[in-house]
């Protein structure tokens, strides 16, 4: 069998289970297996784009993730005007107070000589600029909070069309890949894990404290959507006669609607995303990170900066993880800080991305569909299985209950134990890289 | 009298729990480099490890509770502990003959092995999560306190009181004659010997004839008993929780890595670097203030940099300032 008719099978299977589930649990959920499978395909790509095409090893992908939902929340929400006239502009210049310190600091670093004095001066800088810092933002976020805070007692959004979020979680992301990049590439492999892993719960912290940015734990729901309502389509003549020519009903029509143009969207995104990432791959760029990927000290003879060259890729992979986790939250239509787990997240894409086969973009994108199918799907199949494996136990026994309340962890189990055999057996994936 | 005051508050608030911190982490950080001087790895599934020898020894506890065996004023875990160990010891052993053998021998890149350890942490913690489920468990009892604060005041006739709790005491004590035992196996045995010419050059170490093996044997033993003890402490300080046991892995990274990763004395340095850091950054020093300036000074806030759930940054930022000035750590660690 040809490379080619092996991936297309591949991919037929993957729709054949997305189909097959359709049929024996509901269209709802097999829709709704397909929008997350292609969220998380793009997420995939991102982590490709870094693993794959540079060999860098981010483990904070959940950290981009979640900036990809907080642009959602910046750009679609309607802004909040008593709270920007009660401290908005006080908790802004906070921040630029912030920002100010830590360049002067850095430009005291650079201009001066190493010295005592210098030494001195930066710590006065540093401890004098947090003082003024904290008086100055921490009296505009009490402000901020203390306006309505069962329903807003945040800054709100833009008040735009939520589909310009997913390029600003983007551009988010990158920003804060920009700043981990800088200091962690160019040294050992494992210091940028840590680095990513340190600050994707940071972002997270931020997320879930800082009342004033989206509301932290009290969640922002409600968010706009790019497609109409279902309540509206039912109301809609039109839409109920078509519904009805089809055999459906208006309200369950209304619904696969809806998931349908979702799933129409995000293919749209993740076409788009993999023609890109296609074209790079063999675009002489791409060409050039794998040399340094293989070997970095040729490639570095070669004339590559390669510390350069990994921020580049690293801050490209990470955008994608920021646009996939925008279009996630959308999906969604509300931001929830505290449903952001590091293994469902982040280690979880290491697994699509491994198993589909690393280096290769659509290898990446069946990673994405088929892990997450089985994420899905694992669950009611653990939960069966203990069933199975409890049912000589005495109804109401202590073990049988234990066994089967914990047929939830089983997802962590099978997962890892996917990664070990595929890392073992097949380290190269599903779909290798040619 | 104040100025007493201020030492007692200062001492109780900050500098006992930073202490008991900083012993843990140091524990669980020396685990790390051990693996990461021997093998040459970072362990991702060094948390995961803590976590399961603290399941094996809350397990051992309630067995021997159930049995009404105790140590009186001690914790029961302290009986449980060296079964727990050997539970650990087993499961590490296992999990490096049927995983990470085979990339020994092929000689993989270090970060395939890093990949491989999130595999091996998958398993673990949803294995802990399976047998114990994903809740808090408290398994300290015995006496809660070595003094309790109002013992302390009625004994000083001070207005702040100071507590130490038994299970800070133990932390501390533990963590002493471990460290003691660990370098002096390190320094003076012969297997301590070989393992440190192993980490400094493996091809030389060969050609004198040290057995690898032999020394990645006890380079698990030694790990799962560091970790074992590392998370025991921890889980009677505060209390059991797996998920917890996963995000120590940050701390413990950012001790290692300060301290100079491969160092078994800079893991020591920097796990109390990063604990008092820790703990003074995220303390609300208003009370202390209070006492040592005069009235007209007194703070009217809390005078806190950073609150408590802001404490991961302050391990992530010192990681990321010793990354830019001093990769190799305050302590020379292993090559960049």
């Amino acid at each position: 069998m040809s490379p080619a008719m092996k991936n297309t099978s591949l991919f037929a299977l993957v729709a054949l289970m997305i189909v097959i589930t359709g049929f024996a649990q509901s269209w709802n959920t097999a829709i709704l297996i397909l929008n997350m499978g292609l969220i998380s395909a793009i997420m995939a790509l991102g982590v490709n784009l870094q693993w794959g095409f540079a060999g860098l090893f981010n483990v904070g992908v959940m950290g981009f993730v979640a900036l990809g939902g907080l642009a959602t929340v910046l750009v679609s929400m309607p802004p909040t005007p008593e709270a920007w006239s009660a401290g908005g502009l006080q908790v802004i210049a906070g921040l630029l107070c912030g920002v100010a310190v830590i360049v002067i600091t850095a430009m005291v670093l650079k201009r001066m000589k190493k010295s005592h004095l210098r030494t001195l001066l930066v710590l006065t800088i540093l401890i004098v600029g947090f003082l003024v810092y904290r008086a100055v933002f921490d009296g505009g976020v009490a402000a901020v909070e203390a306006v309505d805070p069962a329903s807003t007692g945040y800054l709100g959004g833009l008040g735009l069309p939520i589909l310009f979020a997913w390029p600003m979680g983007g551009v988010l992301a990158a920003g804060a890949a920009w700043i981990i990049g800088k200091t962690a590439l160019g040294l050992r492999s494992d210091y940028l894990a840590i680095a990513t892993l340190g600050i994707a719960e940071i972002i997270l912290a931020v997320m879930k404290n800082e009342d004033w940015l989206a509301r932290g734990v009290k969640n922002v729901s409600g968010l706009p959507r790019p497609v109409p309502y279902e309540i509206d389509l039912q109301k809609d003549a039109g839409f109920v006669e078509q519904a009805a020519s089809l055999g459906l009903d208006p309200v369950t029509a209304s619904g696969l609607y809806i998931k349908l143009s979702y799933s129409l969207l995000f293919a749209g995104v993740l076409i788009l995303i993999l023609v890109m990432a296609q074209l790079a791959l063999n675009s002489p760029w791409g060409r050039m990170m794998r040399a340094i990927r293989d070997n970095e000290v040729a490639a570095e003879a070669m004339g590559k900066d390669v510390t350069r060259r990994h921020l580049q890729v690293f801050i490209l992979g990470s955008a994608v993880c920021g646009i996939a986790g925008a279009m996630m939250t959308t999906l969604d239509g509300q931001l929830i800080p505290t449903s952001y787990q590091p293994l469902r997240f982040t280690f979880l894409v290491w697994v699509m991305v491994i198993v589909g086969g690393s280096g290769n973009n659509f290898g990446a994108v069946l990673g994405g569909f088929l892990i997450w199918f089985f994420w899905v799907q694992v669950e009611p199949i653990g939960l069966w299985l203990m069933q199975v494996i409890t049912s000589p136990l005495a109804e109401g026994s202590a073990l049988k209950e234990h066994l089967i309340e914990s047929a939830a962890h089983m997802r962590l189990l099978t997962m890892g134990l996917l990664l070990l055999l595929v890392l073992r057996f097949s380290p190269r994936g599903l779909i290798p890289e040619r | 009298m104040d100025f007493l005051n201020a030492i007692v508050a200062l001492s109780n608030f900050v500098l006992i729990p930073a202490m008991a911190y900083g012993s843990q982490l140091a524990l669980g950080a020396l685990g790390v480099t051990l693996i990461y001087g021997i093998l040459r790895f970072s362990n991702f599934a060094h948390g995961d490890t803590m976590a399961f020898g603290t399941m094996a020894t809350i397990l051992f506890t309630w067995w021997f509770q159930s049995m009404g065996l105790h140590l009186g004023p001690l914790p029961t875990a302290l009986i449980a502990l060296p079964f727990g160990i050997m539970v650990t010891m087993v499961l590490v052993l296992f999990t490096d003959r049927v995983v990470y053998r085979f990339y020994r021998v092929q000689k993989a890149k270090p970060v395939i092995l890093v990949i491989v350890s999130i595999g091996v942490m998958f398993i673990m913690n949803g294995f802990v999560r399976f047998i114990i489920g994903p809740g808090d468990q408290r398994f300290a009892d015995g006496e809660r306190f070595i003094i309790s604060a109002r013992n302390f005041k009625e004994l000083t006739g001070l207005r702040e009181g100071l507590a130490i709790k038994t299970t800070q005491g133990i932390t501390v004590v533990t963590a002493v004659i471990v460290v003691i035992a660990l370098f002096w196996f390190l320094n003076r045995s012969r297997t301590g010997k070989s393992m440190r010419a192993y980490s400094d050059n493996e091809d030389l170490a060969l050609l004198s004839g040290i057995n690898p093996d032999r020394v990645v044997m006890v380079t698990w033993l030694l790990v799962a008993a560091l970790a074992t003890i590392a998370g025991v402490l921890y889980g009677l300080d505060k209390s059991f929780k797996p998920f917890t046991y996963f995000q120590l892995l940050l701390p413990i990274f950012a001790s290692a890595i300060v301290g100079g990763l491969g160092n078994p004395l800079g893991a020591i340095a920097g796990g109390f670097i990063i604990a008092f850091s820790e703990v003074f950054i995220t303390y609300a020093w208003k009370k202390v203030l209070g006492y040592i300036l005069p009235e007209s000074l007194e703070p009217s806030s809390l005078v806190q940099f950073l609150s408590t759930d802001y404490k991961f940054a302050v391990s992530f930022v010192i990681l990321l300032i010793v990354l830019l000035f001093r990769p190799t750590g305050l302590f020379r660690g292993k090559s960049v």
